[in-house]
Protein backbone atom coordinates (compact mmCIF):
# COMPACT_ATOMS: atom_id res chain seq x y z
CA UNK A 1 0.00 0.00 0.00
CA UNK A 2 3.20 2.33 -0.30
CA UNK A 3 2.48 4.58 -2.72
CA UNK A 4 5.22 6.49 -4.66
CA UNK A 5 4.39 10.41 -2.84
CA UNK A 6 6.87 12.06 -5.52
CA UNK A 7 4.97 11.15 -8.34
CA UNK A 8 3.31 14.18 -9.42
CA UNK A 9 0.17 12.36 -11.23
CA UNK A 10 0.15 8.94 -9.73
CA UNK A 11 -1.33 8.06 -6.26
CA UNK A 12 -1.73 4.68 -4.81
CA UNK A 13 -5.15 2.90 -4.09
CA UNK A 14 -7.38 2.38 -1.22
CA UNK A 15 -7.80 -1.59 -0.26
CA UNK A 16 -10.92 -2.74 -1.59
CA UNK A 17 -12.64 -3.63 1.50
CA UNK A 18 -11.68 0.37 2.30
CA UNK A 19 -13.30 1.34 -1.24
CA UNK A 20 -16.45 -0.99 -0.77
CA UNK A 21 -16.96 0.40 2.86
CA UNK A 22 -16.84 4.20 1.57
CA UNK A 23 -18.85 3.90 -1.10
CA UNK A 24 -21.63 1.53 0.50
CA UNK A 25 -21.28 4.50 3.67
CA UNK A 26 -21.86 6.66 1.50
CA UNK A 27 -24.85 5.80 0.27
CA UNK A 28 -26.14 4.74 3.39
CA UNK A 29 -25.40 8.21 4.74
CA UNK A 30 -26.91 10.30 1.66
CA UNK A 31 -29.95 8.37 1.80
CA UNK A 32 -31.08 8.27 6.11
CA UNK A 33 -29.61 12.11 5.43
CA UNK A 34 -32.19 12.70 2.93
CA UNK A 35 -34.96 10.64 4.08
CA UNK A 36 -34.61 12.17 7.73
CA UNK A 37 -35.15 15.39 6.35
CA UNK A 38 -38.36 14.19 4.44
CA UNK A 39 -39.78 12.31 7.40
CA UNK A 40 -39.78 14.83 9.91
CA UNK A 41 -42.55 16.86 8.07
CA UNK A 42 -44.87 13.58 7.58
CA UNK A 43 -48.08 14.17 10.01
CA UNK A 44 -48.38 11.43 12.64
CA UNK A 45 -49.08 8.57 10.20
CA UNK A 46 -48.35 4.71 9.87
CA UNK A 47 -46.08 5.71 7.17
CA UNK A 48 -44.17 8.07 9.49
CA UNK A 49 -43.89 5.39 12.04
CA UNK A 50 -42.45 3.22 9.08
CA UNK A 51 -40.19 5.64 7.74
CA UNK A 52 -38.93 6.67 11.32
CA UNK A 53 -38.42 2.83 12.21
CA UNK A 54 -36.20 2.77 8.74
CA UNK A 55 -34.23 5.65 9.68
CA UNK A 56 -33.17 4.64 13.02
CA UNK A 57 -32.22 1.03 11.19
CA UNK A 58 -30.08 2.39 9.01
CA UNK A 59 -28.56 4.51 11.55
CA UNK A 60 -27.57 1.27 13.33
CA UNK A 61 -26.02 -0.11 10.31
CA UNK A 62 -24.13 3.18 9.72
CA UNK A 63 -22.86 2.79 12.95
CA UNK A 64 -22.30 -0.89 12.89
CA UNK A 65 -20.23 -0.54 9.37
CA UNK A 66 -18.30 2.60 11.02
CA UNK A 67 -16.76 0.80 13.46
CA UNK A 68 -16.07 -1.93 10.59
CA UNK A 69 -14.65 0.39 8.66
CA UNK A 70 -12.37 2.22 11.80
CA UNK A 71 -10.70 -1.27 12.45
CA UNK A 72 -9.75 -1.72 8.75
CA UNK A 73 -8.50 2.00 8.64
CA UNK A 74 -6.56 1.68 11.88
CA UNK A 75 -4.76 -1.55 10.72
CA UNK A 76 -4.57 -0.74 6.98
CA UNK A 77 -2.67 2.84 6.04
CA UNK A 78 -4.67 4.40 3.66
CA UNK A 79 -2.31 5.50 0.63
CA UNK A 80 -0.42 8.72 1.23
CA UNK A 81 -0.77 12.58 -0.41
CA UNK A 82 0.52 13.42 -3.35
CA UNK A 83 4.24 15.76 -2.40
CA UNK A 84 2.23 17.85 -4.75
CA UNK A 85 -0.09 18.62 -2.41
CA UNK A 86 0.39 21.73 -0.19
CA UNK A 87 0.72 21.07 3.47
CA UNK A 88 -1.74 23.52 4.31
CA UNK A 89 -4.26 21.79 2.19
CA UNK A 90 -2.80 17.91 3.39
CA UNK A 91 -3.53 19.39 7.09
CA UNK A 92 -7.31 20.06 6.14
CA UNK A 93 -7.79 16.68 4.22
CA UNK A 94 -6.69 15.26 7.63
CA UNK A 95 -8.77 16.90 9.90
CA UNK A 96 -11.57 16.67 7.65
CA UNK A 97 -11.44 13.02 7.48
CA UNK A 98 -10.74 12.90 11.31
CA UNK A 99 -14.11 14.81 12.09
CA UNK A 100 -15.93 12.56 9.04
CA UNK A 101 -14.96 9.88 11.13
CA UNK A 102 -16.14 11.00 14.59
CA UNK A 103 -19.44 12.48 12.95
CA UNK A 104 -19.86 8.54 11.85
CA UNK A 105 -20.00 7.86 15.24
CA UNK A 106 -21.88 10.93 17.09
CA UNK A 107 -24.78 11.46 14.48
CA UNK A 108 -26.66 8.01 15.16
CA UNK A 109 -25.08 7.70 18.69
CA UNK A 110 -27.08 10.93 19.44
CA UNK A 111 -30.03 9.70 17.36
CA UNK A 112 -30.07 6.45 19.14
CA UNK A 113 -30.07 8.83 22.46
CA UNK A 114 -32.63 10.98 21.25
CA UNK A 115 -34.76 7.80 20.61
CA UNK A 116 -34.26 6.34 23.48
CA UNK A 117 -34.89 9.65 25.48
CA UNK A 118 -38.37 10.18 23.39
CA UNK A 119 -39.66 7.06 25.02
CA UNK A 120 -39.15 4.83 21.70
CA UNK A 121 -36.41 1.68 21.97
CA UNK A 122 -34.94 1.00 18.89
CA UNK A 123 -35.58 -2.22 17.58
CA UNK A 124 -33.10 -3.29 14.98
CA UNK A 125 -34.74 -4.39 12.11
CA UNK A 126 -37.95 -4.86 14.66
CA UNK A 127 -36.35 -7.84 15.45
CA UNK A 128 -32.97 -7.48 17.89
CA UNK A 129 -34.24 -5.04 20.95
CA UNK A 130 -31.15 -2.33 21.53
CA UNK A 131 -30.44 -1.03 24.81
CA UNK A 132 -31.49 2.43 25.83
CA UNK A 133 -28.70 5.11 25.96
CA UNK A 134 -30.73 7.33 28.47
CA UNK A 135 -33.90 6.87 30.40
CA UNK A 136 -37.10 8.24 28.75
CA UNK A 137 -36.96 11.94 29.16
CA UNK A 138 -38.56 14.45 27.87
CA UNK A 139 -36.59 17.58 28.00
CA UNK A 140 -33.38 15.87 27.12
CA UNK A 141 -35.46 14.51 24.28
CA UNK A 142 -35.51 17.67 23.17
CA UNK A 143 -31.66 18.74 23.88
CA UNK A 144 -30.76 15.40 21.89
CA UNK A 145 -32.99 16.39 19.06
CA UNK A 146 -30.74 19.18 18.65
CA UNK A 147 -27.44 17.41 19.13
CA UNK A 148 -28.69 15.00 16.75
CA UNK A 149 -29.67 17.48 13.91
CA UNK A 150 -26.84 19.73 14.73
CA UNK A 151 -24.32 16.65 14.32
CA UNK A 152 -25.97 15.61 11.03
CA UNK A 153 -26.11 18.86 8.88
CA UNK A 154 -21.76 19.27 9.97
CA UNK A 155 -21.80 16.07 8.66
CA UNK A 156 -23.76 16.82 5.64
CA UNK A 157 -21.26 20.13 5.35
CA UNK A 158 -17.84 17.84 5.85
CA UNK A 159 -19.64 15.41 3.09
CA UNK A 160 -20.57 18.71 0.50
CA UNK A 161 -16.22 19.96 1.67
CA UNK A 162 -15.08 16.14 1.03
CA UNK A 163 -16.69 16.04 -2.74
CA UNK A 164 -15.86 19.75 -3.85
CA UNK A 165 -12.15 18.78 -2.76
CA UNK A 166 -12.34 15.67 -4.94
CA UNK A 167 -14.26 17.38 -7.52
CA UNK A 168 -11.41 20.21 -7.26
CA UNK A 169 -8.24 17.57 -7.94
CA UNK A 170 -10.37 15.74 -10.63
CA UNK A 171 -11.28 18.66 -12.53
CA UNK A 172 -8.89 21.50 -11.86
CA UNK A 173 -5.93 19.51 -10.38
CA UNK A 174 -6.06 16.65 -12.56
CA UNK A 175 -4.13 14.46 -10.31
CA UNK A 176 -5.89 11.42 -10.43
CA UNK A 177 -6.25 11.44 -6.72
CA UNK A 178 -10.09 10.56 -7.40
CA UNK A 179 -9.20 7.20 -8.47
CA UNK A 180 -7.96 5.91 -4.92
CA UNK A 181 -11.72 5.33 -4.14
CA UNK A 182 -12.67 4.18 -7.92
CA UNK A 183 -13.63 0.56 -7.61
CA UNK A 184 -13.37 0.13 -11.34
CA UNK A 185 -10.13 1.55 -12.24
CA UNK A 186 -8.30 -1.36 -11.50
CA UNK A 187 -4.16 -1.75 -12.20
CA UNK A 188 -4.70 2.27 -13.96
CA UNK A 189 -4.71 3.79 -11.02
CA UNK A 190 -1.66 1.93 -9.10
CA UNK A 191 1.89 3.40 -9.39
CA UNK A 192 3.80 2.53 -11.38
CA UNK A 193 6.84 0.65 -9.41
CA UNK A 194 9.98 2.16 -9.65
CA UNK B 1 -81.13 5.43 70.35
CA UNK B 2 -82.88 1.82 69.27
CA UNK B 3 -83.02 2.79 65.37
CA UNK B 4 -79.58 4.09 65.70
CA UNK B 5 -78.23 0.53 67.17
CA UNK B 6 -80.51 -0.94 64.34
CA UNK B 7 -79.06 1.33 61.73
CA UNK B 8 -75.39 0.55 63.44
CA UNK B 9 -76.25 -2.99 62.98
CA UNK B 10 -77.65 -3.20 59.61
CA UNK B 11 -74.60 -1.38 58.77
CA UNK B 12 -72.76 -4.16 60.22
CA UNK B 13 -74.13 -6.30 58.62
CA UNK B 14 -74.55 -4.88 54.95
CA UNK B 15 -70.63 -4.06 55.31
CA UNK B 16 -69.71 -7.92 56.56
CA UNK B 17 -71.74 -9.47 54.10
CA UNK B 18 -70.59 -7.38 51.32
CA UNK B 19 -67.48 -6.88 52.32
CA UNK B 20 -66.80 -3.28 50.17
CA UNK B 21 -63.30 -2.36 49.38
CA UNK B 22 -61.22 0.87 48.40
CA UNK B 23 -59.22 1.55 45.64
CA UNK B 24 -56.40 3.41 46.42
CA UNK B 25 -55.41 5.44 43.48
CA UNK B 26 -52.19 6.34 44.54
CA UNK B 27 -51.18 2.81 45.24
CA UNK B 28 -52.36 1.73 42.10
CA UNK B 29 -51.49 1.64 38.31
CA UNK B 30 -52.64 0.56 34.98
CA UNK B 31 -50.50 0.63 32.27
CA UNK B 32 -50.30 -1.33 29.09
CA UNK B 33 -47.51 -2.23 26.39
CA UNK B 34 -48.37 -1.82 22.83
CA UNK B 35 -46.15 -2.79 19.96
CA UNK B 36 -45.08 -0.59 16.91
CA UNK B 37 -43.19 -2.33 14.35
CA UNK B 38 -41.71 -4.80 17.05
CA UNK B 39 -40.78 -1.85 19.39
CA UNK B 40 -42.48 -1.87 22.78
CA UNK B 41 -44.31 1.16 23.98
CA UNK B 42 -45.02 1.69 27.49
CA UNK B 43 -48.53 3.36 28.11
CA UNK B 44 -50.13 4.34 31.21
CA UNK B 45 -53.39 5.32 32.76
CA UNK B 46 -53.37 8.50 34.95
CA UNK B 47 -56.76 7.80 35.88
CA UNK B 48 -59.18 5.21 36.83
CA UNK B 49 -61.18 4.22 39.70
CA UNK B 50 -63.20 1.03 40.49
CA UNK B 51 -66.10 -0.29 43.11
CA UNK B 52 -65.00 -3.44 44.74
CA UNK B 53 -67.13 -5.94 47.06
CA UNK B 54 -65.16 -8.94 47.09
CA UNK B 55 -64.49 -11.78 49.99
CA UNK B 56 -61.87 -14.02 49.38
CA UNK B 57 -64.01 -16.73 50.89
CA UNK B 58 -66.43 -15.96 49.04
CA UNK B 59 -65.04 -15.31 45.38
CA UNK B 60 -68.70 -16.28 43.62
CA UNK B 61 -70.53 -13.35 45.43
CA UNK B 62 -68.00 -10.59 44.82
CA UNK B 63 -68.79 -7.77 42.21
CA UNK B 64 -65.76 -5.58 40.66
CA UNK B 65 -66.97 -3.00 38.27
CA UNK B 66 -63.69 -0.78 36.81
CA UNK B 67 -63.65 2.60 34.91
CA UNK B 68 -60.47 4.18 33.12
CA UNK B 69 -60.17 7.59 32.08
CA UNK B 70 -59.12 7.10 28.59
CA UNK B 71 -58.13 10.61 28.04
CA UNK B 72 -55.86 9.87 31.14
CA UNK B 73 -53.59 7.84 28.59
CA UNK B 74 -49.98 8.51 28.31
CA UNK B 75 -47.43 6.55 25.86
CA UNK B 76 -43.87 7.57 24.09
CA UNK B 77 -43.84 11.14 23.72
CA UNK B 78 -46.55 14.00 24.30
CA UNK B 79 -47.18 13.74 20.20
CA UNK B 80 -48.33 10.47 20.46
CA UNK B 81 -49.99 10.54 23.78
CA UNK B 82 -52.50 13.35 22.22
CA UNK B 83 -52.72 11.23 19.08
CA UNK B 84 -54.12 8.30 20.82
CA UNK B 85 -57.42 10.81 21.78
CA UNK B 86 -58.25 11.30 18.79
CA UNK B 87 -61.06 9.38 17.12
CA UNK B 88 -58.81 7.30 15.24
CA UNK B 89 -58.30 5.33 18.59
CA UNK B 90 -59.74 6.29 22.09
CA UNK B 91 -61.97 8.82 20.79
CA UNK B 92 -62.46 10.61 24.35
CA UNK B 93 -65.09 13.18 23.54
CA UNK B 94 -67.24 10.25 22.49
CA UNK B 95 -66.14 7.32 24.70
CA UNK B 96 -64.30 9.21 27.57
CA UNK B 97 -63.96 6.13 29.79
CA UNK B 98 -63.77 2.66 29.28
CA UNK B 99 -65.45 0.12 31.96
CA UNK B 100 -65.05 -3.30 32.74
CA UNK B 101 -68.04 -5.04 34.93
CA UNK B 102 -67.47 -8.72 36.24
CA UNK B 103 -70.17 -11.21 35.82
CA UNK B 104 -68.33 -14.06 37.21
CA UNK B 105 -65.40 -14.46 39.71
CA UNK B 106 -64.22 -17.66 41.09
CA UNK B 107 -60.72 -19.38 42.83
CA UNK B 108 -57.75 -20.57 41.03
CA UNK B 109 -55.73 -21.67 43.51
CA UNK B 110 -54.32 -20.21 47.06
CA UNK B 111 -54.53 -16.13 46.49
CA UNK B 112 -55.55 -16.74 42.67
CA UNK B 113 -59.01 -15.46 41.14
CA UNK B 114 -60.21 -15.23 37.65
CA UNK B 115 -62.70 -12.33 37.16
CA UNK B 116 -64.95 -12.92 33.92
CA UNK B 117 -66.21 -10.28 33.16
CA UNK B 118 -67.72 -7.41 29.50
CA UNK B 119 -64.99 -5.26 28.70
CA UNK B 120 -66.67 -2.16 27.11
CA UNK B 121 -63.81 0.60 24.96
CA UNK B 122 -65.29 2.63 22.52
CA UNK B 123 -68.78 1.51 22.34
CA UNK B 124 -67.93 -2.29 21.80
CA UNK B 125 -68.22 -4.84 24.62
CA UNK B 126 -66.04 -8.00 24.70
CA UNK B 127 -66.13 -10.38 27.01
CA UNK B 128 -62.78 -11.22 29.01
CA UNK B 129 -61.51 -13.43 31.67
CA UNK B 130 -58.43 -11.84 33.61
CA UNK B 131 -56.62 -13.93 35.91
CA UNK B 132 -55.84 -11.97 39.41
CA UNK B 133 -53.44 -12.89 42.15
CA UNK B 134 -54.32 -11.14 45.47
CA UNK B 135 -51.62 -10.76 48.16
CA UNK B 136 -52.29 -9.10 51.91
CA UNK B 137 -49.79 -6.17 51.85
CA UNK B 138 -49.24 -4.04 54.81
CA UNK B 139 -51.35 -1.80 56.71
CA UNK B 140 -54.04 -3.68 55.44
CA UNK B 141 -53.98 -2.83 52.14
CA UNK B 142 -54.13 -5.47 49.82
CA UNK B 143 -52.38 -5.69 46.44
CA UNK B 144 -54.38 -7.50 43.11
CA UNK B 145 -52.17 -7.96 40.29
CA UNK B 146 -52.49 -9.28 36.70
CA UNK B 147 -52.25 -8.59 33.22
CA UNK B 148 -53.89 -9.87 30.06
CA UNK B 149 -54.08 -9.63 26.17
CA UNK B 150 -56.72 -7.44 24.31
CA UNK B 151 -56.76 -7.22 20.45
CA UNK B 152 -56.84 -3.53 19.86
CA UNK B 153 -58.58 -4.14 16.48
CA UNK B 154 -61.88 -5.81 18.24
CA UNK B 155 -62.61 -2.40 20.03
CA UNK B 156 -61.68 -0.42 16.63
CA UNK B 157 -58.97 1.03 18.40
CA UNK B 158 -56.86 2.64 15.13
CA UNK B 159 -59.05 2.97 12.52
CA UNK B 160 -58.44 3.64 8.85
CA UNK B 161 -54.89 3.29 8.18
CA UNK B 162 -54.60 2.40 11.86
CA UNK B 163 -55.46 -0.68 11.67
CA UNK B 164 -52.53 -1.80 10.06
CA UNK B 165 -51.55 -4.40 12.42
CA UNK B 166 -47.78 -5.05 10.74
CA UNK B 167 -47.13 -1.32 11.76
CA UNK B 168 -48.94 -1.34 15.24
CA UNK B 169 -49.64 -4.68 16.69
CA UNK B 170 -53.23 -5.76 17.29
CA UNK B 171 -51.75 -7.49 20.76
CA UNK B 172 -51.76 -5.03 23.71
CA UNK B 173 -50.94 -5.92 26.67
CA UNK B 174 -52.73 -4.59 30.00
CA UNK B 175 -51.39 -4.84 33.39
CA UNK B 176 -52.61 -3.54 36.65
CA UNK B 177 -51.88 -3.62 40.38
CA UNK B 178 -54.40 -2.08 42.28
CA UNK B 179 -54.20 -1.43 46.40
CA UNK B 180 -57.40 -1.94 47.83
CA UNK B 181 -57.72 -1.32 51.44
CA UNK B 182 -60.44 -3.20 53.85
CA UNK B 183 -60.37 -6.80 52.10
Amino acid sequence: MNASSDLKTTVGKYTYPAIVFHWLLAILIIASFSFGLYMVELPFSPARIKQYNWHKWAGITILTLSAARLLWRLTHRPPTLNAAIPGWQKKISQATHLLLYVLFFAAPLAGWAYSSAAGFPVVYLGLIALPDLVSPNPELAGVLKLVHRTLVYSLAALVTLHILAALKHHIIDRDGLISRMNPFAGAAATPPKI
Amino acid sequence: MNKLLVVCASVLMVTSAMAQQRLLPAQSEITFVAKQMGVPLDGKFGKFDAQVAFDPKKPEAGKIAFTVDLGSAAIGDAETARELKKPEWFSVVKFPAATFTSTAIKAAGPGKFEVAGNLVIKGSTKPVTIPVTLAPGAAGVSVAQGSFLLKRIDFKIGEGDWSDVSIVANDVTVKFKLALSGL
